[in-house]
């Protein structure tokens, strides 16, 4: 398929494509890193996270009509307190809903998939009757959206490079967090025993709703990113979820190096397949492989080391 | 049966709707149809309905059948909205054989078994008299056998791919050739295109359009087609395939991407730097009504071309009414599709059939049905076609940043529905 | 006679009391209340969740009993529909019915994909007999496959359910990818006769209801016997302790496999009874949300009663159905809150309302045939000991 092209068109193209493979591997990162926390650390298998993440987006929207309407001077950069605010909303949500409704089924984990499957139901048409059915436009500030050329043919994305950026943030945060304060320490210790962390004094149960209120609000942050390259509807949401659970399971769920390392893996694998095959072939391919290495390697990339 | 023109005229209420449904109704003089309310008394019961349908002295129970939860939402609401619309403007020039239309809605829930389940039940158990309903081409055949062996009348009104040709069916939106061979005989034409590249979600009928597209270049303009691909529906990355048709550099971009994949592919077309006022390469689509641009934002998709057969902006006094009397019903913040207006024409095309065969008895109402004109539809004029589609013309339009098409041509006739063409398969 | 041998027969034993009668009543709502209480239609769409209870009970095994949650029963659920809707399309897609198409005699939408001959892999689907084996074998074979690789390396829990989730989502993208093999998103429509026996009329659909219903009671005495072996409380072992099964010197891996197929054998049998009671089988019975929704049948009516299976996917469709057509924009809220009181109030599900309310009552009636039955069974026990004792020559 590359007869006929110049070398230095086909060098622009793979940088290209490889800029393609990154971004691709911080959006799976971004949408991976909320629920690394919420699956990997504690164990819930949060099938709303995927509407965690348009509530996020929901909250941008609203914020970009707010400064549409009210300060148009400001609308370059309302885009990072759209951010914020999508954190704090996503998590105060995520904080409530494990007040009612998780921190009762820390015993049955199979029983949060249905708990929270239930509960993304309701958030769907809550979204559908506040906002329509329909998608709605988030009008993205102008310098987000278009290219840095860097050659004649090389054009880089700048959404992407803003993703990136945010991940980038994010991941650190996260990882500062988890393991260098006290926070950090408290999740690591409730995984781990959580009778004995309550034994020396740690309130599991206020260190399970942080958690759990930090990993939703991640994905709303996440959701507010995703306005920039997809779609903003009452049920986008499901369109993350598969691909969010297998990118934390293949990583090793309890580790968040290997949330990172198999978001790289499969957003690499994707990406090349997707250059080389159609699109639904690469898919599929992707998936199998996945399950693959899967059921080689059912503890997935990196695992903590555990006596059953 | 005589029918026999009504003296008196019938009274609607004093309310908001009441005073725009007049205003409605003046515009319909044009129409073919008798613009003085035909009385129920004229039509007894027994004699228009021998079936044993959901018809009454005052009133005739219809079906609406679309998606208003799950993914399909997005797109059939305004279908909804256009059916409930048409409904309310016939029942205020007094109904259909002086009957008013009643209805019943069930969900779909974008999910195809549902919508067999829900179809038998209208049929069934409410016995309605038609449907107006389905959105996507799988959700159809699924009520299809259910809408045959009950005889059901339904009025689909997406553009679809063609291949099928139901008598229990009125098919209100285009089939395939309608929508693509104008569109790439202009952009061959008038935009000299050589080299075409086709890209579709992974069903039926972008598979199917994108087959016929490929023959029309191929065969008949002689062109070239440099690579076709599909992704799966729901799929939300295009940086790789949007490098793949950088490096082939075609003409036209072919695309026929639905649902919230449409979003994502403009959104990243835009970002990786393909502005499409530039035209080079051009893209043309038949998959984004005004509907889909709300999700993608006009500025996103300025430049790209559109092929069907409405568009909001069409400039004639049926449209000007229908755009306004939509807006006044659903909120000044609404856009309309293409098949939006598809589904408006569904209760016309149905209220035009029944008195015109003086019966609501499905069997007469479909002897009937081939060879109605509308003259009052948005689009212009449209006539049934012995195959139970519609003749209709075909547009190409300009999306423009504020999320409007600028209509940029039409064909000079109307384009004859071809279900099954030769030289296609 | 000693309480030690009626323990032992307590425990032994097929069938109590309770569960004969907890049989007769789901067959008299069954077979006399439903058929009796609704019109034709209504008929029609409980034979329709009928289906959805044959895939409940799988996951009973599976999952209440097994401690295996799987997330890929829509897999095997439409593995046995598309099977069935094989054989049902070939019968449909006669030369004479498809003359109009370019290469008559193949399914339709094969020739609309410009197949021009029948692919190698349908073509054993045109005997109803190898159709009948593939509906049971196919998804069992992928289900050991699936098994072998997980179990053995001992894969369970959380894990488990999202990697067949993935499976899920694998195979809806497959069948829609393939469409000139599979029908794509459209699935396989338009199914007419099945061995010249037309199953679309109402009547059809009513006999159609009644073989559901007589297959269901045959998967039902077949989980039945496998919970009440040796192998069933084995697995209820498993589910609560697995390493101690393990140290005891069984293959935990073997009987996992083993009911993971089982479970997989009964959602293709409900798949093919779906296809002929819906006429129909398409891509959205197989992917993850279907396949949750398997597991919520199954979960309200209790996880681990293979009868509650039965009541939780009849009332849960039929609840559905309700709510959609009384409240047609509404209706998630009401499902949603539904699965949410059942998982936080009511965590072993209809099962469990009747174990903890109406349990007491109908044991203490029940007492007394109980411990006939139990004098009866122990009293053959005896005779056929001293029956052996009498052929045996005296020393």
């Amino acid at each position: 398929m590359f007869d006929g092209y110049t070398t230095s068109e086909l060098s622009a193209i793979f940088a290209m494509q490889g800029f393609a493979g990154l971004s691709l591997f911080s959006v799976y990162v971004l949408m991976a890193l909320g629920l690394a926390i919420i699956f990997g650390q504690m164990g819930v298998i949060n099938m709303a996270h995927g509407e965690f993440m348009i509530l996020g987006a929901y909250v941008t929207y609203l914020v970009s009509i707010f400064f549409a309407e009210y300060m148009p001077i400001l609308f370059g950069a309302y885009f990072f307190l759209a951010m914020i605010l999508a954190f704090v909303a996503s998590g105060l949500l995520g904080m409530a809903v494990e007040w009612a409704m998780i921190r009762h089924l820390y015993k049955r984990p199979l029983d949060t998939l249905l708990a929270t499957w239930g509960l993304s139901l309701i958030l769907q048409q809550i979204y559908r009757s506040t906002f329509g059915a329909r998608e709605v436009g988030v009008s993205i500030p102008d310098w987000m959206m278009g290219s840095i050329a860097l050659t004649d043919l090389v054009e880089i994305p700048i959404n992407g490079l803003f993703v990136m950026a945010v991940t980038l943030i994010i991941a650190t945060g996260v990882g500062v967090m988890m393991y260098r304060s006290l926070w950090g320490r408290q999740v690591r210790a409730v995984v781990q025993n959580r009778t004995m962390a309550g034994a020396v004094g740690i309130d599991t149960g206020r260190t399970d709703r942080l958690t759990f209120g930090i990993g939703c609000g991640i994905a709303g942050v996440a959701g507010s990113a995703f306005t920039m390259i997809g779609s903003t509807g009452p049920t986008a949401g499901q369109l993350y979820i598969v691909d969010t659970f297998l990118v934390v399971v293949f990583g090793g769920a309890a580790s968040l190096l290997g949330t990172i390392a198999s978001a790289f893996t499969i957003s690499q694998t994707q990406s090349i397949l997707e250059f080389f095959l159609s699109g639904s072939m690469a898919k599929v391919l992707t998936l199998l492989t996945v399950v693959g290495i899967l059921m080689l390697r059912p503890q997935g990339l990196f695992s903590l080391k555990l006596r059953k | 049966m005589t029918k026999r023109p009504d003296t008196e005229t019938v009274v609607t209420g004093p309310s908001r709707r009441g005073v725009l449904m007049g205003a409605t109704a003046a515009a319909m003089t044009a129409s073919l149809f008798t613009p003085k309310s035909l009385r129920a008394a004229d039509f007894p019961t027994a004699e228009v309905n021998t079936t044993g349908l959901a018809v009454t002295d005052d009133a005739v129970t219809i079906g609406i059948l679309h998606s208003i939860t799950g993914t399909m939402s997005i797109s059939e609401t305004g279908s909804v909205q256009a059916e409930k619309l048409a409904i309310e403007q016939i029942n205020a020039q007094g109904g259909i054989l002086g009957r008013k239309i009643e209805y019943i809605q069930e969900d779909g829930a974008s999910d195809w078994p549902t919508f067999a389940e829900k179809s038998r039940k209208l049929l069934v158990n409410d016995k309605v008299a038609s449907v107006m309903g389905c959105w996507t081409s799988a959700s159809r055949k699924a009520v299809l056998p259910v809408f045959e062996q009950h005889n059901g009348f339904l009025y689909y009104p997406t553009f679809y791919e063609g291949l099928e040709q139901s008598p229990n069916v009125i098919y209100t939106g285009q089939e395939a050739t309608q929508q693509i061979i104008a569109g790439l005989d202009w952009v061959a034409k008038e935009k000299g295109a050589e080299t075409f590249y086709l890209l579709g979600s992974d069903y039926i009928w972008p598979r199917t359009s994108n087959k016929i597209a490929r023959k029309h270049i191929e065969n008949f303009l002689g062109k070239k087609v440099l690579g076709e691909e599909y992704y799966p529906l729901g799929h939300t990355q295009f940086n790789s395939v949007i490098n793949k048709i950088r490096l082939r550099k075609p003409d036209v971009i072919y695309a026929i991407v639905v649902g919230g994949s449409n979003v994502a592919f403009y959104k990243q077309l835009k970002a990786a730097g393909i502005d499409m006022t530039e035209e080079s390469p051009l893209l043309l689509t038949i998959s984004v009504t005004e509907d889909e641009i709300r999700g993608i934002g006009g500025e996103n998709i300025e430049g790209a071309y559109a092929c069907m057969k409405y568009f909001q902006s069409l400039d004639n006094e049926n449209n000007v009414e229908f755009v306004s009397a939509f807006k006044e019903m659903w909120g000044e913040d609404m856009v309309i599709g293409d098949v939006t207006q598809a589904a408006y024409l569904g209760p016309w095309l149905y209220k035009a059939a029944v008195e015109k065969a003086g019966s609501f008895d499905v069997d007469k109402v479909r002897e009937a049905s081939p060879g109605i004109e509308l003259t009052t539809a948005p689009e212009g004029y449209v006539k049934v076609h012995e195959n139970h589609h519609l003749w209709s013309k075909t547009r190409v339009g300009r999306a423009q940043a504020d999320g409007q098409y600028e209509v940029v041509f039409e064909t000079a006739d109307l384009v004859e529905p071809d279900p099954f063409p030769e030289g296609y398969q | 006679m000693s309480d030690v041998s009626t323990l032992g027969l307590r425990q032994s034993r097929l069938f109590t009391a309770s569960e004969i009668l907890g049989y007769l009543v789901l067959a008299v709502v069954i077979f006399i209340v439903i058929p009796s209480a609704l019109d034709a239609f209504r008929l029609n769409l409980f034979g329709k969740y009928l289906t959805y209870a044959f895939v409940a009970i799988g996951l009973v095994l599976c999952w209440g009993v097994g401690g295996i949650l799987s997330l890929g029963q829509g897999v095997f659920f439409g593995l046995g529909g598309y099977c069935m809707a094989m054989f049902l399309k070939l019968e449909a897609s006669t030369p004479e019915n498809t003359a109009i198409q370019s290469t008559p005699g193949i399914p339709d939408f094969m020739d609309w994909n410009q197949l021009t001959e029948l692919p190698w892999w349908w073509v054993p689907f045109n005997s109803f007999a190898v159709t009948v084996f593939a509906i049971v074998a196919v998804p069992m074979v992928l289900a050991f496959v699936i098994g072998l690789a997980m179990f053995t390396r001992r894969v369970s829990g959380v894990y488990f359910a999202i990697i067949t989730q993935a499976i899920a989502a694998i195979a809806t993208i497959l069948i829609i990818g393939q469409q000139g093999f599979t029908g794509g998103v459209n699935g396989i429509t338009d199914l007419r006769t099945l061995m010249g026996w037309d199953i679309r009329p109402d009547n059809a659909k009513t006999i159609l209801y009644f073989v559901s219903g007589i297959l269901l009671f045959a998967v039902l005495f077949v989980a039945h016997v496998i919970r009440k072996s040796k192998a069933g409380r084995l697995m209820i072992a498993i589910r609560d302790r697995e390493d101690r099964v393990r140290f005891s010197g069984y293959n935990v891996a073997n009987f996992k496999i083993f009911v993971f197929c089982v479970g997989a054998a009964f959602a293709a049998i409900g798949g093919a009874m779906f296809t002929l009671q819906v006429g129909f089988i398409s891509p959205t019975l197989v992917g993850i949300v279907p396949s949750i929704y398997m597991v919520i049948f199954c979960a309200v009516g209790g996880r681990s009663s293979l009868i509650g299976a039965v009541y939780g996917a009849l009332l849960v469709n039929w609840a559905q159905t309700t709510f959609s057509e009384s409240f047609p924009e509404l209706w998630l809220l009401a499902m949603g809150a539904l699965f949410i009181a059942v998982v936080m109030a009511f965590p072993m599900g209809l099962a469990g309302l009747y174990d903890d309310y109406l349990k007491r009552h109908v044991d203490r009636v029940l007492a007394p045939v109980d411990r006939m039955m139990i004098h009866r069974a122990a009293r053959r026990e005896s005779e056929k000991l001293s029956a052996t004792r009498a052929t045996q020559p005296a020393e």
